[in-house]
């Protein structure tokens, strides 16, 4: 879905999101409360300046305006693969983002995710991801890499990765497989808004992925290992 | 290892399990979840991928200068590091472990390529699930140390999580960044980044770099003593996460933006930084680049 077509699904009439390149930027009321909303559009790639100007977009929402909740919109085709970016430390950048993410959520913003057209990797961990919890619509996918660099790393025949995302759970882009293993909190469907209310009124502040995958079947060992380790009883 | 003095031997040369063990006080380590209870990735043999006892992590407890610490260490000869859903599971039931036993510090050998991507979406939801835990043992006072020395680097979603941490401890063979050249290769051709060019490779993302930008704290030579040294001065020292400490995090970014955003090598912001014979840092041992980066904020000042 394009965001000029998503907010009004979100919010009517009521609210002041504008484009400066590919970051959106501004607020919207629901039930007469009002929301700051960050996010990225045109399957952005998360360069250096993409990742500063959501920071302080979070920032100065954290700043002048405590409390108030945080829609983040995701539509990213994930990190800027340029040099330069990585020469300026652009993990520095986008964990920047994450951090500000962070402190609104320990200041007690609600901090909500949702992948609206597509999420890749790197753009996606330190926004919806790092939400208190991060939805999506059906129709929206979220991917690791693309195929054609993912069979360069991992040295498996790109006809096999393509196959494996038709039919695996763990390869396919499919945002049902998200939700399975509790990456994803639930898909948004009809009433926008209405899943919205729930969702800043319902969603966890710790992180209940582990559990949610466990529970929902698609990744049944996160939460038992982490456990285990947790809980092994200490030395003396 | 057969030097007399362990300390001196190489961090990226040693295993993850060599380095946790020479990390350490001596005799302190008790490792949890180790090899013998294979607990395995029950994503790889699928794929006709051999499988590790440990998942590529070693986690546990011991002590560094007689206080309780935890600490993990990634495996870059398995999968390069790379974190899948049992890996990343360790990682975060280590970060939860310290909520309860509030350790002097959570210790982090990273080196990885950040997600497997042999798990792809099960890595990407682990790692997001380690940079949580992470970022909820920080904001509970426990400091967490990132000692980055392996051959691998520390890239992708890991180079975030390093940059989540309290502190950044790094050698100058080790990398830190987010996309791997050779992904960039592929991405936008040799031009732009020639990932056989080991020289343009370290000087972009090697330690001397991140120190002298400042993105790691401290700069260690490769030597498993060094990083011990590194560890022992900041335990205890916790960075909280305030709205000025990201203020300020965040003027730093836009001045590097403004300052070096038109540089087209390393070696023009070193020359920017002030130093003179900016080329010459490549041959500079980490004590040498220590002494330069000392000397030029001294120059800086007033």
């Amino acid at each position: 879905m394009i965001w000029t077509d998503l907010l009004p699904g979100l919010f009517g009439e009521h609210h002041q999101v504008s484009r400066e390149g590919e970051l959106l930027r501004g607020t919207a009321q629901l039930d007469g409360r009002t929301l700051a909303v960050v996010g990225t559009t045109d399957h952005a790639a998360i360069g250096i300046e993409l990742a500063l100007a959501q920071a302080r977009a979070v920032l100065d929402t954290v700043r002048d305006h405590p409390g108030r909740p945080i829609l983040l919109l995701v539509d990213t085709q994930g990190q800027r693969l340029r040099r330069r970016d990585e020469l300026l430390g652009i993990n520095r950048y986008m964990a920047h983002l994450g951090l500000c993410i962070e402190l609104a959520r320990q200041r007690g913003h609600r901090v909500i995710g949702l992948v609206y057209d597509q999420a890749l990797s790197g753009g996606f961990i330190t926004s919806g991801l790092i939400a208190d919890a991060c939805y999506a619509l059906p129709e929206a996918e979220i991917r690791v890499m693309r195929l054609p660099a993912m069979a360069r790393v991992t040295k498996i025949d790109e006809a096999r990765l393509a196959a494996l995302a038709e039919s695996n759970p763990v390869f396919a882009p499919g945002v049902e497989n998200y939700v399975a293993m509790g990456g994803v909190r639930a898909l948004w469907r009809g009433d926008l808004a209405a899943q919205l209310r729930e969702a800043l009124a319902q969603a966890p502040i710790t992180d209940e992925r582990a559990r949610d995958g466990a529970e929902r079947g698609g990744r049944r060992l996160a939460a038992e290992v982490a456990q285990r380790v947790a809980q092994h009883p200490a030395q003396a | 290892m057969s030097l007399a003095n362990p300390l001196q031997a190489s961090f990226a040369e040693s295993t993850a399990r060599e380095r946790v063990l020479q990390l350490l006080d001596a005799g302190s380590f008790t490792e949890i979840l180790g090899p013998s209870a294979r607990v395995m990735s029950p994503h790889l043999s699928q794929l006709g991928v051999p499988s590790s006892f440990d998942d590529g992590v070693v986690v546990g407890e011991g002590r560094l200068g007689g206080q309780p610490v935890l600490v993990a260490a990634q495996e870059g000869e398995f999968m390069g590091g790379g974190v899948g859903e049992v890996h990343g599971a360790k990682l975060v039931g280590l970060f939860q472990r310290a909520l309860r036993q509030r350790p002097a510090a959570v210790l982090v050998l990273a080196e990885s390529g950040g997600v497997r991507l042999h798990e792809a979406n099960a890595g990407l939801i682990a790692v997001s699930e380690v940079m949580r835990a992470l970022l909820a043992t920080r904001a509970a006072g426990i400091p967490t140390l990132m000692l980055i020395g392996g051959a691998n680097g520390c890239f992708g979603g890991m180079g975030l999580v390093a940059r989540c941490a309290d502190h950044v401890v790094m050698s100058d063979a080790a990398r830190l960044s987010m996309s791997g050249p050779e992904v960039i290769e592929s991405s936008h051709g040799v031009e732009e980044f020639d990932a056989k060019d080991r020289a343009l490779v370290w000087r972009t993302t090697g330690g001397k770099h991140r120190y002298l930008m400042g993105d790691c704290d401290v700069l260690v030579d490769d030597q498993l003593g060094a990083f011990r040294e590194a560890a022992l001065q900041l335990l205890g020292q916790a960075r909280p996460l305030t709205l000025e400490a990201l203020e300020q995090e965040h003027a730093l970014l836009a001045a590097r933006l403004a300052d070096h955003g038109d540089c087209a090598d390393a070696v023009d912001i070193w020359r920017h930084l002030g130093i003179p014979d900016a080329p010459s840092v490549v041959n500079l041992d980490a004590a040498d680049v220590r002494l330069l980066k000392h000397a030029v904020q001294e120059g800086a000042q007033p």
